[in-house]
């Protein structure tokens, strides 16, 4: 089958599954007048896993065929589908407008500090689970 | 049920859309700076408004399959994170901050023109 046939179906069935699993937290999340831990929750989870994903993928010389299909179908399917910036641009934008924008402003900072530091342990338990099973040292490992 | 079929569908469409954007321009212009990443976050922000703008005429079902589904699926808050960790680390500080501030502010900007716009197409 064409690659990017296969490519896009991965990725399709990786943002149904992860929109849905999105959806679902915030059924069990629900938002309160302002802060939402729904979008919090999944966007620093998703944030971290994505992190750790493509870490733990990353080899040198070219991709190989599993990789990249795991890349496509949990990576840019299931956690990019997960996460959601859009949502955030809302509950950020509706906080601006009912007056509280000290609070909003405080809240882009919360959840972009957390991403970031998610992304970045994601970035370094991916590494090192990666250099694990190649069973070489961490130190002095290419990169 | 019916619901749960809306956010998969739209989910499937916005993370589709989102992987044949991001490869486009990646193939296109082959930018060092994750420029893809930050046109769908912002314009999948813009659709968002526009969608919630309009959402007592959409109704409930297609709400969810075009908002909660395929912009929520289209954006990505986990690709954005991971893009500016990793520009920070190969010494691109600046590259980082840009991305991380130009995608939270545009974003913002872009909802907000969104939801005007779907609002005053609903009344």
């Amino acid at each position: 089958m064409n690659r990017t046939l296969t490519d896009a179906l991965l990725v399709a069935a990786g943002g149904a599954a992860g929109s849905l699993a999105r959806w679902w937290v915030t059924l069990v999340l629900p938002a309160g007048p302002g802060w939402s831990w729904a979008t919090f929750a999944v966007n620093a989870s998703g944030a971290l896993l994505l992190g750790l994903l493509l870490e733990a993928l990353t080899r040198p010389g070219p991709e190989l065929r599993g990789a990249h299909n795991a890349r496509m179908l949990l990576g840019t399917g299931l956690l990019g589908g997960f996460t959601t910036y859009s949502t955030f641009a809302l509950e950020l934008w509706e906080r601006v407008r009912s007056g509280a924008s000290a609070a909003a402003f405080g809240d882009a900072v919360l959840m972009l500090i957390a991403g970031l530091a998610a992304a970045a342990a994601g970035l370094a338990v991916g590494a090192w689970l990666r250099e694990r099973r190649r069973g070489t040292p961490t130190a002095g490992a290419a990169r | 049920m019916i619901a749960a079929v809306a956010v998969a569908l739209g989910g499937a469409v916005g993370a589709v859309l989102r992987f044949l954007v991001d490869r486009g321009i990646t193939a296109r212009w082959a930018p060092t700076f994750p420029a893809a990443t930050l046109l769908i976050n912002i314009t999948g922000s813009f659709v968002l408004g526009v969608v919630t703008g309009l959402s007592a005429v959409l109704g409930p079902v297609w709400t969810l399959a075009l908002g909660t589904g395929l912009c929520g699926g289209y954006t990505t808050f986990s690709t954005a994170m991971v893009d500016a960790v990793r520009l920070a680390r190969e010494q691109r500080a600046g590259a980082a901050v840009v991305s991380v501030l130009g995608t939270v502010l545009w974003s913002l900007l872009a909802v907000a023109a969104g939801l005007t716009l779907g609002s005053h197409w609903a009344s």
